[in-house]
């Protein structure tokens, strides 16, 4: 069984990898950029919010100065475009990190609907001073070097560093989640005044937690505004950003290791080529609406956790010829 | 024998409720002590107070003659003092091995678990026997909140158990619970006992607390009305008093006047 599962996460690592040597159009190899970067942005965030239950609806924050880290960098150290450019990716989640323990330190002192709250007020914050502050370049946002490159030789590079952020968040994700660290931040969101008296310490568990989800994000944000060249504050400090990688999570399996990686692989790609296909900029809203309506009507843990159940009965009647309606099949559900 | 836990005077209010008033209360290393009183009268307050859920507005806790007044959850159970909830309270959707997991670590730095696994052999190990001495092992895979009522106290019991604390405090651990396991529970506390575990007890079933207990102390209004032995208390008129509301407050100070 378990050789089994490595053999399957091995063998999507290589779909992934051969993903541009095969789909040779840069229309699709952008949609594969975008599509990367948002399962690692969402593998990150359920990393925390997933185990945890501290829903964070203030991700684009993480993502936003990850942007703003590569922009002002590369502007103000006169980074020429080009390769070199990707160093500056890991610091693009160093500063996140640097931004989220504040933020992290004094949102976690609440729980539940105060803290999501709490997170969304401090988005919007970071939008407007984007907006308004000098070193952001206002409205106008900032553009950074070009780089000389074309067509598809353009896309595969930041197509395979986009891969490799994927590959560390899901290994990061994984090891959390096997560490006596993961178990503490599940023992939280079950009972976090339990989990206290059982000597766990909350504060720390959910801060640290916290700040290393943003590290993620806020490479992904870095290597959003090399990949566009150009960036915005108002689309980099998205509230859109903030939902979509929630809502990623929640369609796959809030909490589960894979949960997010299906919940991205489905919205974005499909959200991607509905918008570049029809030139209509808000038709993928409507595809999100009826699949968010399926799934909170008949999967509302998850799509991974709904098809592990099917799975799970199906190969116990197999077993035995009995009735898949059992704790075990109930005990399957419940592990990512 | 020694004391290991002690409340002294302590006092806490939640606005106009006067939940303790004064409450002083001692527990013998070794011993098996009981905590009783009418609904209201304070003893899951205390408790709180003890395990530092709830700060005292006044008065001292101290534990091996240490301060620990308003220490912290989790410090106060790293020193080791245990204790289970009235409402019992499991991590639901994490197996039974690991909510015994959750607690294993009693002293650990939280830095430490992030570079190390969920459990050692040793600890996994622990861990499991706990759960046979509480009948649990043949469902220690299965997610807790499979669990019945009855299944949860005793799980609650055991992952309180298996970080070792010297002083266990259980909140009504035969409230809710059928006849058969409320004696199978006596049973573990006594065998722990034996092995030298020290008891606090709140409970409501009478003839559990005084089968049990080698001391008990009756709480009315937020005070300690009256400490000695199971039959001593039991015949005390203060106590049929608290229970019946035999008298208002002025005869019960009367009475303590007194006598």
């Amino acid at each position: 069984m378990k050789l089994k599962q490595s053999a399957w996460w091995a063998l999507a690592l290589v779909v992934f990898a051969l993903f541009p040597v095969v789909v040779t159009n840069p229309f699709y190899t952008t949609i594969g950029i975008f599509t990367v970067m948002y399962m690692s942005c969402a593998t990150s965030w359920n990393m925390f919010s997933g185990y945890s239950g501290y829903v964070s609806l203030g991700t684009a924050i993480f993502f936003g100065c990850g942007a703003y880290t590569m922009a002002l960098a590369s502007i103000d150290w006169h980074v020429p475009g080009g390769a070199v450019q990707f160093w500056l990716v890991p610091l693009g989640g160093v500063v996140a990190m640097a931004i989220a323990v504040p933020l992290g330190a004094v949102a976690l002192r609440v729980r539940r609907h105060t803290f999501v709250v709490i997170t969304i007020a401090f988005f919007f914050v970071f939008q407007l001073a984007a907006i308004n502050a000098n070193f952001t370049g206002g409205p106008a946002g900032l553009s950074l070097a070009l780089i000389p490159w074309q067509g598809n030789a353009y896309n595969t590079p930041f197509y395979y560093v986009a891969l490799l952020i994927l590959v560390f968040a899901v290994v990061l994700s994984a090891l959390v989640r096997r560490s006596r660290f993961g178990l503490q931040l599940l023992a939280i969101r079950d009972d976090e005044d339990r989990a206290l008296g059982l000597g766990v310490k909350v504060k720390a568990v959910k801060l640290t937690g916290y700040t290393m989800s943003s590290f993620t994000v806020g490479m992904a944000g870095a290597l959003y505004a090399m990949f566009l060249g150009q960036i915005y504050p108002q689309f980099v400090f998205d509230p859109v950003f903030d939902v979509t990688v929630a809502l990623m999570a929640f369609l796959g399996g809030f909490g589960t290791l894979l949960g997010p990686l299906v919940g991205g692989l489905i919205l974005e790609s499909s959200q991607q080529y509905l918008t570049a296909t029809y030139s209509n900029g808000s038709l993928y809203l409507i595809l999100f609406g009826a699949l968010f309506l399926i799934v909170v009507l008949f999967m509302p843990q998850g799509i991974v956790v709904k098809v592990k159940e099917i799975w799970m009965k199906r190969s116990l009647k197999d077993a035995d010829g009995v009735d898949g309606a059992t704790p075990v099949a109930m005990a399957g559900s419940v592990k990512p | 024998m020694t004391t290991l836990l002690e409340a002294h005077d302590v006092s806490r209010s939640f606005g106009g409720l006067q939940a303790l008033a004064g409450c002083s209360l001692l527990v013998e290393r070794g011993s098996i002590t009981g905590l009783i009183g009418p609904n209201g009268s304070g003893k899951t307050t205390l408790f709180n107070v003890i395990t530092g859920y709830i700060k005292a507005d006044t008065g001292r806790v101290s534990f091996e003659g240490k301060d620990i007044t308003n220490a912290r959850p989790n410090a106060v159970f790293a020193l080791g003092i245990g204790r289970t909830f009235q409402m019992t309270r499991i991590f639901a959707r994490i197996s039974v091995v690991e909510n015994m997991l959750v607690a294993t670590q009693r002293e650990e730095s939280w830095l430490r678990g992030l570079t190390r696994s969920k459990s050692s052999k040793s600890e996994l190990d622990n861990a499991m026997e706990w759960l046979d001495f509480v009948g649990l092992a043949r469902l220690a895979h299965l997610p807790a909140g499979a669990l019945s009522y009855g299944q949860r106290k005793l799980l609650e019991l055991a992952y309180v158990l298996v970080a070792d604390p010297d002083v266990i405090l259980l909140d009504e651990p035969a409230g809710g619970v059928n006849l058969t396991l409320i004696n199978e529970i006596g049973e573990k506390i006594r065998s722990l006992n034996a092995a030298g575990k020290t008891f606090l007890i709140v409970e409501h079933n009478m003839e559990f607390v005084m089968n049990l207990c080698d001391t008990v102390t009756v709480m009315h209004q937020g005070c300690n009305l009256v400490t000695g032995r199971p039959d001593e208390v039991r015949s005390n008129p203060l106590v049929l008093d608290a229970y019946l509301g035999g008298g208002d407050d002025e005869d019960v100070a009367e009475e303590m006047s007194n006598g």
